[in-house]
């Protein structure tokens, strides 16, 4: 078996035993968009110190592992008004669907919630007709 | 003890996006595209984490969360907010290769790309809730 797939599992096993944690111990959901849009766009309520200790160490374990010598790639599009449209996207949709890859992904098909699916689903098909009329249609994703 | 978990949950949260190496959009965006050198890692990581999920909600049926005093309740609605704006994160995400987690893991080694992105995605997030929240029926 290709080593990036076992990677991607053990990977995977890490993210959802983090969002067991969460749900488990404190009874909270970890769906990222969630969190990080309760911090930006959210009244501060009783949770925002916890969701603060959450988003401080989801960019600063990464960050330990680049000081520590690691070279993760983010390989970024390069190009300002397509990052900016895509942000847009992300952070208006993910609000409006009322969560992410992690929150409906993650979190919500493995409670079998038919809400999240359909969510899922939905945001699975459009980003891969995207994706693809990017990479060869229109090309220079 | 609540910020403890919490502090622990977004670090092993984020480290299993780098070891998983979910914060490559290119490798993202090789999932979602079957018509290239299609990846099928995304499909094991989210294989991966669904197990203990699959655990967790399932031991939460006979108790209580440890420091709360109940489990987050279920929604069902399936409505216009919850397509439309699943399809446009959907979009947004096949555009830049990257879903909320794995831009905020990758923003202390992205560069002004992933700076970028996540300014964006919180101004659209802001945007969203300050313009549109009330005035879209829920």
């Amino acid at each position: 078996m290709n080593p990036d797939w076992l990677y991607g599992l053990g990977g995977g096993l890490m993210i959802g035993l983090a969002a067991a944690l969460l749900l488990l111990l404190n009874g909270r959901i970890a769906g990222i968009s969630g969190i990080f849009g309760a911090m930006v766009a959210g009244r501060p309520d009783g949770d925002a110190f916890e969701r603060l200790a959450f988003l401080a160490a989801l960019i600063g374990v990464p960050a330990l592992y680049v000081f520590a010598g690691g070279a993760p790639a983010a390989n970024a599009p390069a190009s300002a008004p397509l990052l900016v449209a895509a942000g847009l996207l992300v952070g208006m949709g993910t609000r409006m669907g009322g969560g992410c890859t992690s929150g409906h992904g993650v979190c919500g098909m493995s409670r079998f919630s038919p809400r999240s699916i359909v969510a899922a689903v939905t945001f699975m098909l459009v980003g891969a007709v995207v994706a693809t009329l990017g990479r060869h249609v229109i090309g220079g994703l | 003890m609540r910020v403890l978990v919490s502090l622990a949950a977004g670090g092993l949260f984020g480290a299993g996006l780098v070891v998983a190496d979910m914060i490559n959009a290119q490798r993202v965006q090789a999932f979602l595209d079957p018509f290239g050198a299609w990846d099928p890692t995304l499909a094991f990581v989210m294989g991966g984490a669904m197990i203990p999920m699959i655990i967790a909600w399932a031991l939460s049926k006979s108790q209580k969360p440890a420091f709360a005093d109940a489990f987050p309740s279920k929604r069902s609605e399936i409505d216009a907010r919850l397509i439309s704006g699943s399809a446009m994160f959907g979009a947004g995400w096949g555009l830049a290769g990257f879903c909320p987690g794995p831009a905020l893991a990758a923003l202390s080694f992205g560069g002004w790309p992933v700076s970028l992105f996540v300014l964006a995605m919180g101004a659209g997030m802001w945007g969203h809730d300050r313009f549109i929240a009330r005035t879209v029926p829920a």
